[in-house]
């Protein structure tokens, strides 16, 4: 069989591999030995690729009032292999160094275990982002200096020192940046955090490429063709915000010396107006070459002012759950506009009511004088409308129902489609988790009823919490909160599960806060508010205050959320905070500028550093 | 120790110094392409690649040595498990390796990574034998490729869905010993005139026609097919009349179009598809009738071609992104993309240019240590010869794979078995493919594709590979002797 007659085959293969061969020595001949300019190419004319840095797109507040610019910084780079007679005092003179310094850097420079890329015939970088009076003395001198280099680069300014956690930060890229994008070189920039990392893409622009000739001495011969095939580079995209940078101002003087967050949103359209998280800190700390000293004390701060409060930290919502409780009792059937509960105060059971107030109590009444016990009692027909049935199977049904309800108005969850950056999602408790904490027939309203005044398990963050507002503000949907204002991707409307009639009770019911209830005394004149405050118990220290609030009653503006941690009642710190936002924000101006003295410049909080 | 015994007068020691050759070259280049002049360590250092390259090397030599202790019958016996274990490595793979160049094909298991693709052409050849030595298999027609090129295409898919391209193209390889395993000629030369009507479309399609009339490029590949229709009916004896006729007429179709042109435009494109088309339609009909398959057979290739020449001009021009068409352009010589994709093949272009006949000597070579030459290490490994060996050097390593190439042949035609027999072709086609495709790559003739020089190019999977599928190979025919006892 061995013997076939396709055993001939194996000379045609074999003649197919010894005509490859024979073409690629052919071919070796012709490149090694009859053309010359691979030659020539080689000794005198290797290329270096220089990369031209593009500018970084600016950004802009939502009156296109300048927010981030950028500012030439230097690096100085050396090419070790290139370095011949260098006069170390000089040089060390030059850029006002120690001799200890220099050493100690050059020896990290050829260290292979810090600095991975190392080599000696590529450009290392000695020191970076000087400023143009830290290198002016060195410049002149540079011809001393072989081997040593210039590159130019440009850092981030600030016009305003507020805003730090929604413009974050830019820093060098790590490896793994540099692994999951084959864009980034060494050295290079990217945004770390807030709007810098969301829109990096856009806002980097596009790397340019000068190719250089040199010789096989490494110097520098001129432009390769005249400079035919460069490529120039495209500037960033700017960035336009939907920050109003006055508000956002006035909102870090407001939270000064106090622990909390405030946040401003555009019912309209889902534009925040201004998200401030305090500690706050100057976002020009995170640029040049103090940034590490800089980052390192944030980080070590106890108050944490690294963290954005307005996303990050979650706290239970308290009697500021109730108006979205309000809406979604109705819609359950737990509740109606005339539906009246009785309330003994403070002897209320099993939840106690923080005011004395008639009893019965009906919605508006429950809303404006924040009545625990009407909640309860609501939350309580609501979810046992059919009883429990078997294994509580009909009153989980309906638990869903609430939890779905509750999600719908963006609670207990990201907002994945938003370009917020770092949010954490808050809490609407799952069944599962009470399944597993009682056993799957262990919970019943009774067990879960801190739910219905905020209290408990429920988390909600500032950003979702003002977001609720807009969705009250809206009578039944909000626009996915964003900052880009120009980016229409970001504009999408979700409806809430809540039917639109049932609104006006609400709406009339935070009115009343304001008109009669807590929120009276910092009634803004001729402006008609509505709002609701909340003092929440916590397990670290003094209650927090909050408030949230929308106004105009007719055709909102504003939607505002305000946390302060620690401080008290709600009346006290957080709704002066947010009536005196809308005021700036609906007004252009101040008026009650006694009430702005003395909330900006009292503290809760001791430990936080005033600016 | 009697079957040791055996081994060491029976294996192919050929073949184990051409193996030692090529490996301990690839690691004198690798020394050279990442030397640093002023670096203090030993050349056995971990951090240096050489020192790392080392440690792969003795492991693939031990490796090397277990298979030849191995018993030969587990080759044949265990194929499908091998198979299948190293489809399940592949599947696997592609969920939990982490994303390195843009692609998804390292297992990384602590320190040590691996790409099992590398197995996988050792573990396809072992299946395709098996599948092949049945009793009574034989390549008849184009249903009997059909289980094989499924036993191919499954792990070529999986490789793609690495984003492994290139080590997935080298499956193509099979093609070599499916045709001396009896696959029709034709489909080598099918695919050959392809690839030719593919590079002279796209080569002049730059060369327009008037006023956007037509491509020169076009009308050459359609002159080429009306000229193998015309070869082919004229040696066909009995009609020699009408190709004459034939060919008179294409050319006075020719003329007619270019005189009508100067009063209505004409598209020179279409004119010549419809004269080739026409004579297709003439020599299928004829061929059909009076029953000669040739005619009807050429007939049906000019009709493919027609078709395909028109889709590649299309393809290629409204199809492809950008960046794809400047790629081919650049291997295509139409375009000097220096800063782009035609930097890396011209850096390794000048690099091995300037080693000139004699080369510039062991680690004298500036061009690789400047860093210009991209992966000089793995896939461009070659420059580094061609640098600093210069014409004499780089002629030599190629000598030696064409000697070590030839050997193989020789050991698969000395096989009895068909298992064995298939197994060696298969590790000479894939060796073949992989030269070719590396060094072509290097020389700027064949396109970039990534894939290693066997036995040369740094990297532990892929010597470890190349190891592995030698060796079993060696083993196999080792046993030439041991079977009847």
């Amino acid at each position: 069989m061995i013997n076939d007659r396709l055993q001939n085959r194996r000379w045609i293969i074999a003649g197919i591999i010894t005509v490859v061969v024979l073409i690629y020595i052919a071919r070796l001949f012709s490149l090694q030995i009859i053309e010359t300019r691979y030659k020539q190419g080689a000794e005198s004319n290797a290329f270096l690729r220089k990369t031209i840095y593009p500018p970084r797109g600016l950004v802009y507040d939502r009156n296109n009032k300048l927010l981030v610019y950028n500012k030439p910084a230097y690096d100085v780079a050396l090419i070790m292999r290139e370095i011949h007679d260098l006069d170390t005092l000089a040089f060390c003179r030059a850029l006002n160094l120690s001799k200890e310094y220099f050493i100690e850097r050059i020896a990290e420079i050829k260290d292979r275990r810090k600095n991975l890329g190392y080599s000696s015939y590529t450009p290392q970088v000695f020191m970076s982002q000087l400023s143009i009076e830290d290198i002016a003395n060195f410049q002149e001198n540079l011809y001393k200096f072989r081997g040593f280099y210039i590159q130019n680069r440009t850092l981030r300014e600030y016009t305003y020192p507020h805003g730090a956690h929604i413009l974050g930060s830019i820093g060098e890229v790590s490896r793994r940046n540099i692994e999951a994008d084959s864009y980034y070189r060494q050295g290079d920039y990217a945004g770390r955090d807030g709007i810098e990392y969301t829109y990096e893409s856009s806002l980097r622009g596009v790397k340019g490429v000068e190719i250089l000739l040199r010789d096989s001495k490494g110097r520098i011969q001129g432009n390769y063709r005249n400079g035919e095939m460069d490529e120039a580079p495209k500037a960033g995209t700017d960035l336009y915000l939907t920050i109003d940078i006055e508000l956002q101002q006035l909102g870090e003087q407001l939270m000064n010396g106090k622990v909390g967050s405030a946040v401003a949103i555009d019912p309209s359209s889902g534009e925040i107006l201004a998200m401030v998280s305090n500690p706050a800190f100057d976002p020009s700390l995170l640029v040049g070459r103090q940034r590490s000293v800089n980052y390192a004390s944030l980080v070590k701060d106890p108050t944490k002012p690294l963290m954005n409060r307005a996303t990050q930290a979650q706290y239970s919502p308290g009697s500021t759950f109730k108006p979205i409780q309000a809406l979604v009792l109705q819609q359950m059937g737990g509740i109606t506009e005339r539906s009246l509960f009785p309330c003994n105060g403070p002897g209320s059971s099993p939840i106690k009511c923080s005011h004395h107030h008639g009893s019965p109590v009906g919605l508006l009444n429950a809303i404006e004088q924040s009545c625990n016990p009407y909640f309860w009692y609501g939350f309580r027909a609501a979810i046992e409308k059919e009883g429990y049935g078997e294994k509580n199977l009909l009153f989980k049904k309906h638990y869903q129902e609430w939890i779905d309800a509750m999600k719908s108005f963006g609670l207990g969850q990201k907002f994945a489609d938003s370009d917020i950056f770092e949010q954490t999602s808050g809490n609407i408790p799952s069944q599962k988790f009470y399944n597993r904490y009682y056993g799957e027939t262990g919970w019943r309203a009774m067990t879960i009823r801190s739910l219905s005044i905020g209290q408990g398990e429920v988390l909600v963050t500032p950003l979702q919490l003002a977001n609720s507002m807009a969705a009250i503000a809206n009578k039944g949907y909000y626009i996915t909160p964003h900052l880009n204002a120009n980016d229409t991707m970001q504009v999408r409307r979700h409806q809430t599960v809540v039917d639109s009639s049932y609104f006006p009770v609400v709406i009339e019911g935070m009115w009343r806060v304001f008109e009669y209830g807590t929120g009276r005394h910092y009634k803004i004149p001729d402006i008609s508010m509505c709002g609701k405050t909340g003092t929440v118990e916590n397990s670290r220290g003094k209650d927090h205050s909050l408030f949230v609030g929308f106004a105009p009653r007719e055709n909102p503006t504003i939607a505002v959320a305000v946390v302060v941690e620690n401080a008290g009642f709600g009346a006290t710190w957080a709704a002066p905070i947010a009536s005196l936002m809308m005021e700036k924000y609906l007004k252009g101006a101040l008026e009650r500028t006694e009430l702005f003295e003395r909330i900006s410049t009292s503290t809760t909080n001791p430990d936080v550093k005033k600016r | 120790m009697s079957k040791n015994d055996n081994i060491q007068h029976t294996i192919d020691w050929t073949t184990v110094i051409y193996y030692l050759i090529l490996v301990v070259m690839g690691w004198v280049s690798i020394y050279g392409a990442s030397y640093e002049i002023d670096y203090e360590g030993s050349i056995l250092s971990f951090d240096q690649r050489t020192g790392k390259q080392f440690v792969w090397i003795i492991s693939a030599l031990v490796l090397g040595g277990v298979i030849l202790l191995l018993d030969y019958r587990i080759f044949n016996y265990f194929a499908y498990i091998i198979y299948g274990f190293v489809l399940l490595l592949l599947i696997v793979t592609i969920f939990v390796a982490p994303e390195i160049k843009g692609s998804r094909s390292w297992l990384v298991i602590g320190p040590v990574s691996f790409q099992p693709a590398e197995l996988a052409k050792m573990a396809t050849a072992l299946a395709l034998a098996k599948f092949m030595s049945r009793h009574n298999f034989v390549i008849k027609g184009w249903k009997d490729m059909v289980p094989l090129a499924i036993i191919v295409f499954i792990p070529f898919a999986f490789i793609l869905l690495q984003k492994e391209t290139g080590s997935a193209l080298v499956f193509l390889a099979f093609l070599f010993m499916f045709y001396r395993e009896g696959m029709n000629g034709i489909v080598l030369l099918l695919g050959s005139l392809a690839i030719v009507l593919f590079i002279v479309v796209i080569r002049f399609s730059i060369e327009i026609i008037g006023d956007n009339q037509g491509s020169w490029g076009i009308i050459a590949a359609l002159g080429l097919i009306q000229l193998i229709q015309f070869l082919v009916s004229f040696k066909s004896q009995t009609h020699k009349k009408e190709s004459l006729i034939i060919a008179g007429s294409t050319i006075a179709a020719g003329i007619i179009a270019v005189v009508v042109n100067n009063w209505i435009p004409v598209n020179y494109n279409y004119i010549a598809g419809a004269v080739v088309v026409l004579t297709a339609l003439f020599w299928g009909i004829t061929g059909l009738l009076r029953r000669y398959p040739s005619l009807s057979g050429v007939a049906a290739v000019a009709l493919v071609s027609v078709v395909f020449i028109f889709a590649s001009d299309i393809i290629f021009n409204k199809v492809l992104e950008p960046h794809h068409q400047i790629r081919i352009k650049v291997l295509l010589n139409m375009e000097d993309d220096l800063t782009g994709a035609g930097y890396n093949v011209n850096q390794s272009k000048i690099a091995i240019g300037s080693g000139g006949f004699t080369g510039k000597g062991f680690l004298n070579g500036t061009q690789t240590k400047l860093k210009y030459v991209p992966e000089q290490d793995t896939d461009f490994i070659f420059c580094t010869v061609g640098e600093e060996h210069g014409f004499i050097g780089s002629t030599l390593v190629l000598i030696i794979y064409w000697l070590l190439l030839m050997r193989l042949l020789t050991i698969a035609e000395r096989q009895k078995e068909v298992f064995h027999r298939v197994y060696a072709y298969s590790v000479v086609s894939i060796l073949f493919f992989h030269l070719m495709i590396n060094v072509g790559m290097v020389l700027g003739i064949m396109p970039v594709i990534g894939i290693p020089l066997p036995f040369f190019s740094y990297g532990g999977s892929s010597l470890w590979g190349f190891t592995l599928l030698l060796f079993v190979l060696l083993r196999l025919d080792a046993s030439r002797l041991e079977r009847g006892r």
